[in-house]
């Protein structure tokens, strides 16, 4: 596993707090899981890596450019059918009409929505709004895709399938990059795990050992709360 | 009291007869200001929703000047329009002054930058829940402009129906520019105006309550639209 995206002293602080104080990183796994309590920092650290955001301090330095989609914690659809939000974000890339729409229509399959396809997307339920913006990203074929708690509002059958869908998608070749709250899910699809708290950079561990003996207190602390 | 009620028979009777010479008014009010709805919202949306979404300098500037020409006296927007208009004016040469074009054009003065503070304002919203998603997706800011009017559209139906609720009530521009021709550029307000000078109040009444029959009924329409769209979209 070679380094695709190093951090260096990542600091993001808009006001008074440090939001993301000094966080240096190395990126190598295909799959990486970022765990921390609530507030930590994480969807801010995906942000910055996204480029949505701008480091007050530090650096990310790419091995080379990836092409990356995100889904955020909470979905922003368009006011337009679910296939339709698929096919905006492949417009912007692909000129050809035809082939968004295959593509699109194959991408909303995938997330087993193909039936809701001509659906309004704002009018679908919460864990099918979220997976709209599943298929809208994974359409893309990002080398990198960045997910925000992406099976947050999902129910069990739906979250096996997405969980799936990610390994695939890493599988053939892409890098994950992923937040959730669900530990048994980064057990099962994290190669490393990054835990963060109060914006502070704590560890990276390969999975098997994050969950068998954390190196930080911290960390330590923070598994030992989940309900078994 | 009785000059009242005896208007208002009279107004009834002015309405049943159908009389040409109202609705020939009331159809020019229409045309007039519909046509600057329609010419203010062409304008007014693009450059509400560059005034939102854009980034460049004087942009701020440009957010405070149309906000304070909401509130442009119309009388003033239609003494500027005369003078541009005028024969020795920059435009004099088409001869438009006291005719409809003219007072369409003052009208879209008068409303273009009412439009475009509303579009401002829905875009601006729209923009801060959406523009991580559009930035993600590789839209420019252009781009990002035109999916969120589209994606505002239902929405930006009310900015239209104050831009036409302004055009349609007010006098001074129309009085101004229009002259208030018999037969050629008598609108309802003006209209109303100049017979209540003279104390024919039949006619005034009749177009006035033409006027709160109209403005209440495009409110109603706009309404339900926004309604209905919000049940189907979301
Ligand atoms: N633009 C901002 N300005 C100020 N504070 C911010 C900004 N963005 C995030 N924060 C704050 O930074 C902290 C980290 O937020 P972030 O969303 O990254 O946490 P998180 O780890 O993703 O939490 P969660 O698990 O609840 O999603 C929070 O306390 C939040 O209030
Ligand atoms: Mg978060």
């Amino acid at each position: 596993m070679s380094t695709w995206l190093q951090l260096e002293r990542l600091r993001f602080a808009p006001g008074e707090r440090r939001i993301l104080d000094d966080v240096s990183l190395a990126l190598a796994a295909g799959r990486t899981v970022i765990l921390g309590p609530n507030g930590a920092g994480k969807s801010t650290l995906l942000r910055l890596i996204h480029g949505l955001l701008r480091p007050h301090g530090g650096w990310l330095s790419w091995r080379r450019p990836l092409s990356q989609a995100m889904v955020f914690q909470k979905p922003v659809l368009l006011r337009t059918t679910a296939l339709g939000n698929v096919i905006y974000g492949l417009k912007l890339k692909q000129p050809d009409a035809a082939k968004c729409r295959r593509r699109a229509e194959a991408a909303l399959d995938r997330a087993g929505l193909l039936h809701l396809a001509a659906h309004p997307a704002r009018l679908l339920s919460g864990g099918e709004q979220q997976r709209v913006a599943l298929a809208r990203a994974w359409a893309l074929e990002p080398e990198l895709l960045i997910l925000d708690e992406p099976t947050a509002s999902l129910d069990p059958a739906s979250t096996r399938e997405v969980e799936r869908i990610i390994k695939d998608i890493a599988d053939s070749g892409a890098r994950i990059l992923m937040t959730t709250h669900n530990l048994g899910q980064a057990r099962r699809l994290a190669e490393e795990i990054v835990f963060i708290d109060d914006g502070q950079m704590i560890e990276r561990t390969a999975v098997a050992d994050f969950f068998k003996a954390p190196q930080s207190a911290a960390a330590k602390h923070f598994l030992k709360e989940e309900i078994p | 009291m009785t000059e009242l009620d005896s208007g208002f028979t009279l107004a009834r009777q002015l309405l049943l007869a159908g009389d040409a010479r109202l609705w020939n008014i009331v159809l020019l009010s229409l045309r007039v200001s519909l046509t600057a709805t329609v010419l203010a919202c062409l304008i007014g949306m693009p450059l509400g929703a560059l005034l939102a979404v854009g980034r460049f300098p004087g942009r701020r500037v440009l957010v405070v000047l149309f906000n304070a020409m909401m509130g442009l006296p119309p009388v003033v927007v239609g003494l500027l329009v005369y003078l541009l208009l005028s024969r020795a004016g920059p435009l004099g040469a088409f001869g438009l002054l006291f005719t409809p074009t003219a007072m369409i054009l003052a009208q879209m003065v008068l409303i273009t930058p009412i439009v475009a503070a509303l579009t401002r304002q829905v875009i601006a919203d729209a923009w801060q829940e959406m523009h991580e998603l559009l930035h993600s997706l590789g839209a420019s800011r252009l781009r990002a402009a035109a999916t969120l009017l589209w994606d505002t559209r239902f929405s930006l139906s009310t900015a239209a129906l104050a831009g036409f609720g302004r055009a349609i009530a007010e006098v001074g521009a129309v009085m101004i520019v229009g002259g208030n021709i018999d037969g050629v550029t008598r609108v309802m307000t003006t209209t109303i105006a100049l017979e209540t000078s003279k104390g024919d109040l039949p006619l005034a009444l009749t177009l006035g309550l033409i006027l709160i029959v109209l403005v209440l009924a495009i409110n109603g329409v706009i309404f339900a639209v926004r309604g209905w769209s919000e049940r189907r979209w979301g």
